[in-house]
């Protein structure tokens, strides 16, 4: 298998897609001559042309708008948020029209639409650049909201969304772009709605989606370390829809849990978490479901204040702690 | 009543291009009494559902179209097989008049299994995409950009096809139709945007004036802005339309470049069926207009060159309303929706549903 950039796979799985199929084309603001903000999209205007790589201006409402209408008619576009923290503007075509227009349509329409763009913290773009948007999409029906963490599902969850007849919300971790990691050749999609085992334990599950998982598996190193504790680690990686049978699966084995989020602590992905595992694994518990999220501030700017607003080994390692009744360190 | 009327709604009036067909009435007698017949349906219409809204048979909100007929009946006339429509709330008589089930309209705005949209939309968003008409939308302006990404695709499939997408005065300010307009002029600069912007200025946005939403009231110059080509034409001017229409649709058709027509109108009727209060307007201003109703305007005209006597009048209205009062029966008479259609078209592909039910 090669190995290939978070970046790489993104790139890969729609330049691919496009290659098998005319219908695929890409918009966004500067994604073509410049080659893209955070240049996911580099070389791609030279190998498709001006008309499948549509370099918009700064419109998000009125392209994200455009893009649902092309979907509504055929096409597939995947439209490039340069940051989810400017879909807010977007928000309105992609929850009021998007997601709703083919219930509203008795079934009439079908908006085969990819959004994405990076999501979330770590790379100090302070408050209005920062936001993480899994629990503000993943709250509507008609939206599948996915969140990789990994170069091989973000080409295959990118493929997957490439070609579901829905709209797709596609949150990258954006402070990953860079980091590497082993992508299968092929055309293969990985399905939604299955979360995935990133790490096998018996003592306690670490639930998480997104850059959190890379953080959840140095806890669940360090925990074995220092503490001789086995954690399991889930990486939800499909908010919508959310495996909720492997969340519990595993509960059911480590009758503990901790789930994170860089996202603020109250109606998050966490806490939904939380709530599925009371009513679905309760009799299984022997502590109450933890959740570990950001701090209640907006996202900060100076480089410790960012650190220290977004969960960390500590926080994760002892609320694991906490779950098995261990001394916090 | 006068055809040629002075009378314009406050200060605001908008002159009105003088190019019409003056020969038309002649050479195409018989396409303007179906044209009439489809105006006097689309008013009976809206004359039927208004007394199902009245008797609480009717939900939710509800917009007519009462004294702007002669707009979506002239641009529609323009209508291709393969090309697209899409408008805001106030969507019934576009989608009738493309042809589609009128007990279908009906028994949406019932609420009924047997609706257009299987009772999940109403009033507000009616569908017949077999039809080419692509929706009715309830959010003032949010589906211009749509128009304008159609019309991108139809382009990109390489068709001849148009989209028409209608709008009101009041969505003008909204920061999506800035957007949509300046991404058709630019699309079309390549030829990749063949939009007919149809506004149709009924010179209200639910209770606000023009006058008082923009300090710049000559409207359709805002299109000027992003590059778009535009004219103006007397909206209840039936003849008129016409011209305009498929002048305005062969263009764009041909050259795959947007292009926009202002229609000065008015709504002789309360914004939305729920307000009666008015205190927006005088009673002389709607009656002033009265004057200048669409249908009346035509009706005078075929009834000045002998396409229509007085009789064939009454018997069209009477065929009309007898027309409707089957199309009412047969939505009061449907089903309301099954409840399993709760849970479906949700999803589009193998997992229609995704939630608990
Ligand atoms: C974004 C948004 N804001 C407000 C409303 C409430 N609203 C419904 S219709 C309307 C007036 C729109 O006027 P116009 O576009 O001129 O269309 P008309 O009703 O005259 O056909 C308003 C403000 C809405 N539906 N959407």
């Amino acid at each position: 298998m090669p190995e290939m950039t978070y970046r790489q796979a993104l790139k890969t799985a729609m330049a691919e897609e496009m290659e098998r199929d005319e219908s695929v084309l890409l918009m966004g603001e500067d994604i073509g001559v410049y080659g893209g903000t955070h240049l996911i999209t580099d070389g791609l205007i030279d190998r498709f042309g001006p008309k499948r790589v549509i370099d918009t201006p700064i419109a998000e409402g009125g392209f994200t708008g455009a893009a649902i209408g092309m979907a509504m008619l055929g096409l597939k576009p995947i439209v490039e948020m340069m940051t989810w923290s400017f879909s807010f503007l977007a928000s309105d075509q992609i929850i009021q029209t998007a997601a709703k227009v083919r219930y509203f349509s008795g079934g009439q329409v079908e908006v085969p639409l990819v959004v994405r763009g990076p999501n979330g913290g770590g790379v100090q773009l302070s408050a209005q650049h920062t936001h993480s948007m899994e629990n503000l999409y993943g709250h509507f029906p008609g939206l599948k909201v996915v969140s990789p963490v990994t170069p091989a599902d973000v080409k295959g969850m990118m493929l997957t969304a490439i070609r579901d007849p829905n709209p797709v919300v596609f949150l990258e971790a954006g402070a990953l772009y860079g980091t590497k990691g082993e992508v299968p050749d092929g055309d293969g999609g990985v399905p939604f709605g299955k979360a995935r085992v990133a790490r096998e334990g018996t003592d306690v599950s670490l639930i998480s989606y997104g850059r959190q998982v890379n953080l959840c598996l140095r806890v669940a190193d360090r925990l074995e370390e220092e503490d001789g504790v086995s954690a399991e680690v889930i990486d939800v990686r499909s908010i919508r829809p959310l495996d909720e049978d492997t969340i519990v699966e595993s509960v059911k084995k480590t009758h503990r849990a901790v789930a994170v989020q860089e996202q603020w602590r109250l109606f998050g992905v966490a806490s939904e978490t939380a709530s599925i595992i009371q009513e679905k694994a309760f009799d299984y518990l022997d502590a109450p479901v933890i959740r570990v999220s950001g701090a209640e501030v907006p996202a900060p700017y100076a480089r410790n204040l960012e650190v220290a607003a977004f969960p960390n080994e500590q926080q994760v390692a002892n609320a694991a702690r906490r779950t098995l009744y261990m001394e916090e360190k | 009543m006068p055809a040629e009327s002075e009378e314009r709604a406050g200060d605001g009036g908008v002159e009105t291009q003088e190019q019409r067909g003056a020969s038309s009435v002649a050479t195409n007698g018989d396409h303007l009494v179906e044209l009439y017949k489809e105006m006097v349906f689309i008013r009976v219409f809206e004359e039927a559902c208004s007394r199902g809204f009245k008797k609480g048979k009717v939900g939710g909100y509800m917009h007519v179209y009462i004294g702007q007929e002669a707009i979506a009946t002239g641009f529609l006339d323009a209508y291709r097989e393969g090309d697209r429509i899409i408008t805001a709330y106030r969507d019934h008589p576009h989608v009738l008049l493309l042809g589609s089930d009128p007990k279908a309209v009906m028994a949406e705005l019932y609420g009924k299994g047997t609706g257009m949209v299987k009772g999940k939309g109403g009033s507000m968003h009616l569908f017949d995409v077999e039809k080419g008409f692509m929706g009715g939308y309830g959010i003032v302006g949010g589906h211009i950009p749509l128009g304008v990404g159609m019309a991108y695709a139809l382009r990109y499939e390489e068709t001849d096809h148009i989209v028409q997408t209608y709008l009101g005065d009041g969505s003008m300010s909204i920061g999506y139709f800035h957007e949509a307009v300046n991404l058709a002029g630019l699309w079309g600069k390549d030829g990749m945007c063949p939009c007919l912007f149809i506004l149709e200025n009924n010179q209200y946005g639910m209770g606000t004036s023009v006058e008082r939403t923009t300090a710049m009231t000559d409207l359709v110059r805002k299109f000027d802005a992003y590059g778009v080509e535009n004219e103006k034409v007397d909206g209840m001017d039936l003849e008129a339309v016409l011209e305009v229409a498929h002048r305005a649709a062969e263009r764009v058709r041909e050259t795959g470049k947007p292009y926009a027509v202002e229609a000065l109108t008015y709504r002789t009727v309360p914004h939305g069926a729920a307000d009666f209060l008015e205190k927006y307007r005088t009673k002389d201003e709607i009656n002033k207009w009265r004057k200048r109703d669409p249908i009346g305007l035509l009706e005078h005209k075929l009834l000045e060159n002998g396409l229509l006597d007085q009789d064939a009048v009454e018997e069209i209205r009477n065929e009309t309303k007898q027309t409707m009062s089957e199309v009412t029966r047969f939505a009061e008479e449907s089903d309301e929706p099954p409840l399993e259609e709760l849970y479906t078209d949700v999803y589009a592909g193998e997992d229609e549903y995704m939630g608990e039910k």
